[in-house]
């Protein structure tokens, strides 16, 4: 068996809805800067492999890879980039790691959504260009369907959705570089604007820029440094069918499927029980509950009633997305998942200051990319 | 797009006798002309992308543009590596580090390497060449250059090592970009 592998170094930007004063190369600069000095590691000597996590289309640049190594520090150096979420690349780091032929890797992931000038016509892009994109539709739309037949299996009801919304975006105001934190209450949903209901604009995740870079290294690597380790116990990802025909909406499957694996890897047997907390997937509000029933950790007909009753806030039986989730830190394309892992490292190591949990051992931490995708990764955590 | 010329398939191209018998082999030959695509008789389905971008130009990239408006060549340089560095950067990619403070250049300098290309952007012919060339800034490290495009000289009598010099626009209607240097002509 391979060696363990650690998580040793976390860096990010604050989030924020626009950055005009950085390109994108120096808010990349600025979170790899604060990740290299957090592992205490000089990425020109020390760094084995990097992992970028980028998508041409977000970026507006082809083969946008090529555009990644100066801001990182591995200018000719082994770089490539997945267009995938961060938590895509992490698993791909781990297994590069496992190699044994690499004994530090950094993963890298950023959002400049405020450059995108036309976020919805690049989302159409990502529909079917024969059974979808002819019906011109917002690809909001998808979740819209999903969230009904989400709660018609369920039960879970829209005001349940929304009190996920005024968890996470009030969990936010407490975590210092969240972008979209806010005091809202079940009142302000009812003012909310439809998008495609039963979803409305405050049911969905607003983008933001920022960018977080992670270290990681083999455990004896991780020995030599300062830093206090946090264990990727297990990493799991699959895709589901892209087919919106005949795809299963109540149950993203492929959340469970990727869960499964990483569980199987780090040998826990009992989910529900396992974990201290869980930063999971929000882009939209339902999404966390549907994410928390895949992931095993409630059931689909507890899980409305479970955020109702406070048992996944912060001073609940198991925290969920205490940092805010992508509801209250901001949605940030193929950063969400690595916004996550950057606040459960902080927790598990006892630095997350007003957000810091009393019992903080063990998590999950969970990605998806949004729609129209079928495609998860879940990493689970130790210290 | 030039027409493409129709092919007659080949039945099937004889095995050598020695190997054993091949699967029939059908070369490439779709017989189709521009006229059928244009008519519809080739199935496709279109889609015209709206995406749209506007990128935040930060630090270093907008005081170089800003310099640009002024007529002034901008770098950056690095004291670890005492590089001189053209166009500027906030960060130095080989030490890492912030870069420690601006240089103004000159804007002449020598021609590294060039290309005589017949064939534009939007991929039409033209008889006379444009010439994108790489210029090595005077005053900055030695392989420190700008992409940029020469003019005013007869390609045929361009070569690797030529002394080149800015022709700006008129100061009035630059607006920050790297078209505010018209071209770069022999010194």
């Amino acid at each position: 068996m391979s060696e363990r592998i650690a998580v040793v170094g976390i860096g990010a930007t604050q989030f924020r809805t626009i950055t005009p004063d950085v390109s994108y190369k120096e808010l990349m600069f600025d979170a790899a800067v604060r990740a290299y000095d957090n592992a205490g590691i000089d990425p020109r000597r020390d760094v084995d492999t990097f992992v970028t996590c980028a998508e041409d289309y977000i970026e507006g640049t082809s083969i946008f890879d090529e555009y990644v190594p100066d801001q990182l520090g591995a200018a000719l150096k082994q770089v490539h980039t997945i267009t995938g979420d961060g938590l895509h690349g992490v698993a791909a780091a781990v297994m590069q790691l496992r190699t044994g032929r690499f004994s530090l890797a950094v993963v890298e992931a950023h959002s400049k959504a405020s450059n995108i000038l036309t976020p919805d016509g690049v989302a159409a892009c990502a529909q079917d260009p024969v059974y979808v994109r002819p019906l011109c539709l917002n690809s909001h739309f998808i979740a819209g369907l999903e969230m009904n037949r989400f709660c018609a299996e369920s039960g879970v009801t829209p005001g349940q959705c929304a009190q996920v919304a005024v968890k996470n975006r009030g969990n936010a105001l407490s975590n210092p570089i969240a972008g979209q934190a806010a005091k809202l209450t079940l009142e302000d949903f009812r003012h909310a604007r439809p998008v495609a209901l039963p979803l409305t604009e405050l049911d969905v995740a607003q983008s933001v820029d920022g960018a977080v870079v992670v270290v990681l290294a083999t455990e004896s690597r991780a020995r030599e440094l300062r830093t206090k380790p946090v264990w990727l116990t297990g990493a799991g990802w699959c895709n589901g069918s892209p087919n919106l025909e005949t795809r299963d909406w109540a149950s993203p499957k492929y959340v469970t499927t990727a869960a499964a694996m990483a569980y199987k890897q780090a040998g826990i047997t009992d989910p529900r029980h396992y974990f201290d907390f869980a930063e999971v997937d929000d882009t939209y509000t339902y999404k966390e509950l549907q994410h928390l029933v895949a992931l095993g950790l409630a059931n689909a007909c507890d899980v409305g009633r479970d955020v109702e009753l406070g048992k996944t806030a912060t001073k609940g039986k198991r925290p969920v997305n205490v940092s805010g989730g992508a509801l209250g830190m901001g949605h940030m394309y193929e950063c969400i998942g690595l916004a996550r892992l950057y606040c459960a490292v902080q927790q598990l190591r006892g630095e997350a200051g007003m957000q810091q949990l009393d019992k903080a051992r063990t998590a999950v931490v969970q990605a998806w990319r949004g729609v129209p995708t079928a495609s998860a990764a879940v990493l689970t955590l130790a210290t | 797009m030039a027409k493409p010329k129709a092919q007659s398939p080949k039945s099937e191209v004889q095995s050598p006798k020695s190997a054993p018998a091949a699967p029939p082999y059908h070369p490439i030959a779709h017989g189709l002309s521009d006229d059928d695509f244009k008519h519809g008789k080739v199935c496709t389905t279109r889609w015209t992308a709206d995406a749209r971008y506007a990128w935040d130009r930060g630090v270093a990239i907008g005081r170089y543009l800003d310099g640009l408006k002024q007529g002034k060549l901008l770098g950056v340089r690095c004291a670890k590596c005492a590089r001189i560095m053209i166009p500027p950067r906030a960060f130095c990619e080989w030490c890492f580090k912030p870069v420690d403070g601006w240089v103004e250049l000159e804007d002449t300098g020598v021609v590294n390497t060039f290309s005589l290309c017949y064939v534009t952007w939007d991929v039409k012919r033209v008889k006379e060449p444009q010439v994108p060339a790489v210029i090595e800034i005077d005053g900055a490290s030695r392989g420190m250059g700008i992409m940029h495009l020469l003019g005013g000289v007869d390609p045929k009598k361009v070569f690797c090592g030529m002394k080149v010099k800015a022709v700006w626009k008129p100061a009035a209607e630059r607006e920050g970009a790297i078209t505010d240097i018209l071209y770069w002509k022999p010194l």
